[in-house]
């Protein structure tokens, strides 16, 4: 037992090193200038997806909700915390957590009617409020209506960008990984046997969608604090669509699933940026053939945890 | 004591009594079958009871207190429990994570505990766990704790269903043709079972079910159903020799001479 425990510290050790060494690293290449500005912006671009993407994933793939209002939710977040900091001139810290909590507040109301529909119902739905959010800012004077916010202060950083990711994901993998993610999980796989076994299905499934909101609210922030500039048009349910190609790519129900697609989203759409006309044709191969030979995405519902590492290891012994 | 009491259930679906001033009375501890033609409105009661579907009209007293009308989840938490004609598992979660969930409802520890991960969380993971083992260790499935509950064959399914509804803790256990699609053998362990498990969970259980041989083995009491309203109701032995019910089953003598 005493054995066991140490050497569940010394794993966890060993993830803390491995995360900071990661961080310095891209750090220290920034200070020394080795990445150049088209690869920062897709850096920032993959933290944001990744936040993106598992947050969505918690409500499309662990809850079984299909959702395609997730930039919604980013648009709230996004111009939330631009009040509040550029607005306001509050510091940077506040609009983040102003951003959250709106994002949450907005998954809420939303939430509540909406979830008690089912399947293609939710998902038209949810696209409809989404597309309501983006409509309600562009007809706000005080966010200058269509022609969005210009001058952004560029706040987000490196540090902040890299640790609200790692955050995110700790999270959600915490909450999957507890009584509350299995109530959640259970609704997915059959919600009237989850309900007979005494879980409040409702509740469940709204309280995925206020976090899944949340963490949207904060990319965001992140979003809006990094590229100077926002518009109601950067929220359009095409943004929507673009996250849950992501969640689908990596598989319903894998936060793993939901990192390594939203990477390689990222790198793909920056690789594929040379060849303007034929991105969409390219992009849009790539994913019929994933979909052909791999439906239920790369990871499936599996995961790469502790575990997993742990069985490669003994296997190699 | 009575443990439940119906009195005049009406439910209908578009106009078509499905099932019509049901009435039953069940003790703690009995052991009640519920039988009928297929169409009868069996299933309609249980959903009824379990909540799934609302009544029109009509009381369902269970340990004094009216749950007619109430959410599942709720009426779970009063202590009723059920399993389903087609077994409706967590098919791609793990045996153990399947009794798991039932012990979700008295989960003690906070949401926010469980991200920040405070010791709260572990101390009632491990309870969790040690509970969940317990009940598969009953009903011989620990062997498999970490299999996908869709690759069990069908019988042990059955059983980890079972074990599911009894890890919610209930006083009364429905069961909804336990029966269907086992082999003779298989029948007669079952029926050891849910004797078995009536004593030593010390509950009552109320069944539904098409073998003859089961019903009028283990159950004390039966009721009879035939286009929703109550035709019969005693013990097995006036069942059996019950005009009412062979006509239900069987179809009118022709002819009488």
């Amino acid at each position: 037992m005493q054995e066991k425990k140490n050497k569940s510290w010394l794993s966890f050790l060993l993830e803390v090193i491995v995360l900071v060494a990661l961080f310095t690293l891209v750090q220290y290449a920034l200070t020394v200038g080795l990445i150049n500005q088209s690869y920062q912006i897709n850096l920032v671009t993959m933290c944001i997806n990744i936040i993106l993407a598992v947050s969505l994933n918690l409500i499309n793939g662990f809850t079984g909700q299909l959702s395609l209002g997730h930039a919604g939710f980013m648009a709230v977040g996004a111009y939330v915390s631009v009040i509040l900091t550029n607005f306001m001139e509050m510091p940077f810290i506040i609009g983040i957590l102003g951003g959250c909590i709106a994002a949450g507040i907005a998954g809420f109301i939303i939430g509540v009617p909406t979830l008690r529909l089912k399947g293609d119902y939710l998902a038209i739905a949810t696209l409809a409020f989404g597309e309501i959010i983006r409509v309600v800012l562009q007809n706000i004077d005080y966010v200058n209506g269509p022609a969005g916010i210009v001058g952004i202060t560029k706040l987000t950083s490196w540090p902040w960008l890299y640790w609200t990711a790692i955050i995110t994901i700790l999270v959600i993998v915490n909450l999957m990984n507890s009584s509350y993610g299995r109530a959640i999980i259970s609704i997915r796989e059959d919600e009237v046997a989850s309900e007979l076994m005494g879980i409040n299905t409702t509740k469940y499934k709204v309280l995925a969608f206020i976090i899944g909101a949340m963490f949207a609210g904060l990319a965001g922030v992140m979003y809006a604090h990094y590229f100077y500039i926002i518009k109601p048009d950067t929220f359009s349910f095409l943004r929507s669509f673009d996250m849950v190609v992501m969640v689908v790519l990596g598989g319903l129900g894998s936060t793993t699933g939901a990192v390594i697609a939203a990477i390689f989203i990222t790198f793909l759409t920056f690789g594929l940026q040379k060849y303007a006309a034929m991105r969409m044709v390219i992009y849009s191969l790539i994913l019929i053939i994933v979909m052909i030979y791999r439906p239920q995405g790369l990871m499936g519902s599996k995961e790469l945890s502790r575990k997993t590492f742990s069985r490669i290891w003994s296997g190699k012994k | 004591m009575n443990l439940l009491e119906i009195n005049n259930l009406y439910k209908s679906f578009g106009g078509l009594g499905a099932v019509i001033n049901f009435n039953i009375l069940i003790q703690s501890q009995e052991l009640i079958g519920l039988i009928g033609p297929n169409g009868a409105g069996k299933t309609t009661v249980f959903n009824l009871i379990t909540g799934v579907y609302k009544p029109d009209k009509g009381q369902i007293i269970f340990n004094g207190k009216n749950i007619a009308g109430m959410a599942p989840y709720n009426i779970c938490k009063k202590g009723v429990a059920r399993t389903f004609q087609n077994i409706r598992l967590f098919k791609d979660l793990s045996v153990i994570d399947n009794v798991k969930i039932a012990f979700h409802k008295d989960v003690s520890y906070s949401l926010a505990s469980t991200i920040i991960r405070l010791p709260a969380f572990f101390q009632g993971e491990k309870n969790i766990e040690e509970k969940a083992l317990e009940y598969l260790r009953i009903f011989k499935l620990d062997t498999k704790r970490d299999e996908i509950a869709s690759n069990l064959p069908y019988g042990e399914q059955r059983r980890l269903e079972i074990a599911r509804a009894l890890a919610t803790q209930p006083t009364m256990l429905i069961l909804d043709e336990p029966a269907a699609g086992m082999n003779p053998q298989e029948t007669r362990e079952l029926m050891e079972l849910i004797k078995w498990i009536r004593q030593d969970f010390n509950l009552s259980i109320l069944l539904i079910e098409h073998d003859m041989s089961l019903v009028m083995g283990v159950c004390e009491r039966i009721y009879v159903l035939d286009y929703g309203q109550l035709i019969a109701e005693g013990l097995p032995e006036e069942i059996r020799n019950n005009k009412k019910v062979i006509e239900a089953y069987l179809g009118e003598e022709v002819g009488k001479c």
